[in-house]
């Protein structure tokens, strides 16, 4: 068995500092398609990564052989590369970016995962898939989750000895509608968005037939709907887009490691300068962003980030304001901007880098029926199902499951194929009411870095209304 | 002992291990995954990071009657401790056998032959690399990546089947930048040639050159456009979400539903195969079964075929061609035409140059309507010559119209596009694509 502070004491000496990163991480799919098993497949992937801190640099290896000389053998490659690379790095680092970090996390779970077996999910999903036969135009039913428990135990040769449990559940509900040579898909909430940090109750039976039922009449309906309206108009978006609005035009653009160009040739770089923080008007007024892990079950809720930096919320936008960005220790000295705790690895064989956690907008005042009353025209739209921006993050293009018109104060026809797009900022000021309410999304996906990685996001939004967007129906 | 050559004794040991467990009403295919990889990452012609990561996994699928349970787990590459591992995921497999209900598309496991090939390379030392790259790259801003290593794709099965594929291969996906204008480029192989790399980083650098002269910002509109083989090579991705997969197809998710349906058609210029043959990836598939060396799926713009899985075979009753469970192409060929390098210019006249494109999604899947944006060497062409970088634009244009009736011209030439995804494991092939010259390719924003 791997006894990390007794592997950790072998080793002191050999570098400036050192880190053992010992990850578990079960994943399990369980994917029902018309009332039949489609995919099962449990995953268990487990290693070590060693950091170490030589001449100024951070060297990496990671290694899934957990004996004492697969460990020994994995330092002494961590610190031959840093030493190699030592001389042509982007910035001395020191112990100071790796604090010191005791304690442990924990996701908030009422039923554990385990308490809940395969037949009974594969039941239930086997019931949803079957509610969703509600006409004979139904090609396409399906049930998903992707279910995560994951340990991450951290000791370092400085005394840090952190550890955080994390139990992930994402789940996706789908019925594709088909006739007269059209096809609407649509989902619970777009893809895997429905994602959180909870137990098994969230398989919820009632709920989910219910969801599913909906699900499916909403697909059937959209057959027959007209396209969305090609036209500039206010655009209301629900919860569920407003995860991506906010992942892909805030999230993204303000990640110092993109902004420092670490990024370029992968995702890309920036239009947020160094110089903007503190002084760019990133929208209206009514626009205020956190960082915040500490949203009890969203998915990027954590203690510590990979550093051992102690996470907290703060405040990204402050009354439109853009006044900190996404950094942690090492991005926040190469900057010489304040930051927060998001120096995040999705795996042990990959080195950790600024990422998204929970990025959300703060609750408005707003009723949502009162800002459905103040549109003269515009359109509702919900569930993301395409998303497109540029490497700057300023041009983008997203599409929708589901729309519908609002004329005069109220919600009127379904329309199909909801589209808009925009540049960032001009966007986001013309961001107009934002609903009191608010719920809670994510990602199991967000992809980056090189090599690349996905790390999981999460985002508490409430609904927004903006004025003069440009829509169209695809 | 390398890598490679412990892992196969570890991979034969521990498979036959398992595989000898079995119970009499038990089938099982083993698959490995197993890699040792030197990451690189680079930004300002300076290491940002750099990590050496040695994983090894083994996925197991176990069919117990017609109960079908699959479970991925890491191994160490120690023999004994690996064995251990087997067993104790062999009983899970089991028990989820037991909870789950019948698969009705199980696919029997059956000896799809026996294949053994080691490829090695010649790579640098983990300790060169950094000079390599940067020494003749100073006073470039060059960020990207350097990746380098052995990877092992292995199977076995409980029928007797046996494959084994290794290679040692790098690649070096890397950007030069000056201000916010940017040109890319790839250096990929199996033997490391630095003389090869520092032509392809001059090449970079002369395209750079170029780039430098104010940006021209266009309005939205429809342009005649070549799209260089990097930016056809980024459209052609979107072939492999789905579209040409005939389960994608049965269940309403494929962009090429309209082409199947002779509802709409592509171009007699276009032509895209399944081609094994360019060497960049193994024949067999994660079942060992072995694809066709050759697979026309396009053929003059007409759909010959869709890729087909067994497990989709069983369900739909049509005959499988070896597709991957996710039947997207693993080694797609978009075939050349006759247009000259020394033409594209001349022929495209007045419109746009594109060697790539980013982030593309459907905006409608079932019009085979692309999104995205244009990035790195984007030029304005007059009369032949090109005259200004562009200001990047979006556009939004259906597969149908730009590879249909909008297609003028193909390249008499092709490029390789060697995979460089990295996500939790390197990736395997490659493609190799032509570029185009298309009117009317619409932008709109
Ligand atoms: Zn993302």
């Amino acid at each position: 068995m791997l006894h990390l502070e007794r592997t950790m004491n072998s080793l002191k000496g050999t570098a400036d500092w050192i880190s053992l990163r010992h990850v578990t991480e079960k994943t399990t799919f369980r994917t029902v398609r018309d009332e039949k098993p489609d995919r099962n497949h449990i995953s268990f992937d487990q290693g070590v990564m060693v950091e170490v801190l030589v001449d100024g640099h951070f060297g990496f290896a990671g290694t899934s052989d957990l004996s004492d000389s697969g460990i020994k053998r994995a330092l002494h490659k961590a610190v031959s590369i840093a030493k190699a690379a030592a001389l042509h790095k982007v910035h001395a680092f020191s112990a100071d970016h790796r604090p010191v970090a005791e304690g442990k996390y924990s996701s908030p779970v009422v039923k554990p995962l385990d308490s809940f077996s395969a037949k009974e999910i594969s039941d239930i999903f086997v019931e949803a898939t079957r509610a969703m036969s509600v006409s004979d135009k139904i090609v396409s039913r399906s049930a998903t989750a992707m279910i995560v428990e994951t340990h991450f135990h951290t000791v370092t040769s400085s005394g840090s000895d952190f550890e955080q449990r994390f139990s992930i559940v994402s789940t996706d509900f789908s019925a594709t509608a088909g006739a007269g040579g059209e096809m609407q898909t649509r989902s619970d909430s777009g893809g895997l968005a429905r994602c959180l940090q909870i137990g098994a109750e969230v398989f919820d039976r009632a709920s989910i037939i219910d969801r599913s039922k909906k699900l499916a009449n909403e697909a059937v309906e959209l057959l027959s709907a007209e396209n969305c309206p090609d036209t500039s108009m206010d655009l209301l978006l629900a919860p569920d887009q407003m995860t991506l609005q906010v992942h892909e035009s805030i999230g993204h653009p303000l990640e110092y490691d993109r902004i420092l160009g670490d990024e370029r040739n992968y995702a890309g770089w920036s239009f947020v300068k160094p110089e903007d923080f503190g002084k760019l008007q990133y929208g209206s007024k009514l626009m205020n962003v956190t960082f915040d892990p500490t949203v009890s079950d969203a998915m990027a809720s954590y203690a510590f980030d990979d550093s051992g930096h102690k996470a907290t919320k703060e405040f990204l936008i402050h009354d439109g304001l853009l006044i900190r960005g996404l950094g942690g220790l090492e991005s926040q000295s190469r900057l010489n901007l304040p930051g927060v705790a998001n120096f995040r690895s999705s795996s042990w064989n990959r080195a950790p880098i600024d990422r998204m956690a929970n990025i959300n907008l703060e609750p408005g005042t707003s009723k949502l029926e009162d800002m459905i009353a103040s549109v003269e025209r515009g359109v509702f739209m919900q569930a993301n199902k395409s998303w497109s921006i540029d490497d700057y993050r300023n041009k983008f293009q997203f599409g929708c499951e589901y729309g519908q018109l609002i004329e005069n104060g109220k919600l009127t026809k379904t329309v199909k194929n909801p589209n808009y797009r925009g540049t960032t900022v001009k966007f986001w000021n013309n961001l107009k009411a934002v609903s009191e309410v608010r719920e809670t999304f994510g990602s199991p996906f967000c992809g980056k870095g090189e090599p690349n990685q996905v790390i999981r996001v999460g985002h508490t939004n409430p609904y927004c209304l903006f004025t003069n967007v440009e829509v169209f129906g695809a | 002992m390398n890598f490679t050559e412990k892992t196969k004794l570890a991979f034969n040991a521990v498979a036959d291990h398992l595989l000898g467990n079995l119970k009499s009403h038990e089938q099982a295919l083993v698959n490995l995954h197993a890699e040792e990889s030197l990451f690189v990452r680079f930004n300002g012609n300076k290491v940002r990071q750099n990590t050496h990561v040695e994983q090894r996994s083994l996925s197991l699928q176990l069919q117990k009657d017609k109960k079908t349970a699959n479970i991925t787990f890491s191994i160490t590459g120690e023999i004994e401790e690996d064995k251990k591992r087997a067993d104790f995921w062999l009983e899970q497999a089991r028990q989820e056998c037991d909870l789950l209900p019948e698969d009705p598309y199980q696919v029997p496991i059956k000896n799809n032959g026996t294949s053994d090939s080691t490829f090695k390379g010649t790579l640098l030392s983990d300790e060169d690399v950094v000079k390599a790259i940067t020494a003749p790259a100073v006073g470039t801003d060059l960020a990207g990546l350097y990746c380098a290593g052995p990877i092992i794709s292995a199977n076995k099965n409980s029928q007797g089947q046996s494959h084994w594929f290794a290679t040692e291969n790098f690649f070096v996906d890397y950007s030069l930048y000056l201000g916010e204008k940017a040109v890319k480029s790839i250096y990929a192989g199996t033997s490391w040639d630095q003389k090869a790399f520092e032509e392809n980083l001059a090449q970079t650098k002369n395209q750079l050159n170029l780039m430098d002269r104010p940006k021209k910002v266009l309005q939205p509109g429809a342009y005649r456009t070549y799209l260089a083989p990097g930016a056809v090579a980024e459209l052609s991705t979107m072939f492999a979400w789905g579209a040409l997969s005939f389960n994608a197809y049965k269940q309403g998710a494929s962009a090429m539903q309209r082409l199947a349906d002779k509802e709409r058609s592509l171009s007699p210029l276009f032509n895209l195969r399944e081609n094994f043959s360019m060497g960049l990836t193994h024949q067999y598939n994660s079942l060992g079964e072995l694809a066709p060396e050759k697979l026309d799926l396009i053929k003059a713009g007409e759909l010959q075929s869709f890729l087909i899985s067994s497990r989709s075979a069983k369900e739909y009753g049509v005959t499988s061609n070896a597709g991957d469970s996710g039947e997207s192409p693993r080694a797609m060929e978009i075939l050349p035409g006759t247009l000259k390098k020394d033409e594209i210019l001349k022929e495209l006249g007045t419109g746009l140059y594109l060697s790539n494109l980013h982030y593309l999604n459907w905006s409608d899947r079932l019009n085979a309507r692309i999104t995205g944006m244009t990035r790195y060497a984007c030029f304005w062409v007059e009369n032949g010559e090109i005259v200004a970088p562009i200001a990047d634009l979006r556009f939004d244009e259906s597969l149908f119209d730009c590879l249909g009736a909008n297609l003028l011209a193909v390249t008499d030439f092709q490029e390789i596009d060697p995979q460089v995804s990295t996500y939790e494991s390197r990736a395997l092939g490659g493609k190799k694509i032509p570029g185009m010259l298309i009117k009317d390719f619409k932008f709109t924003l």
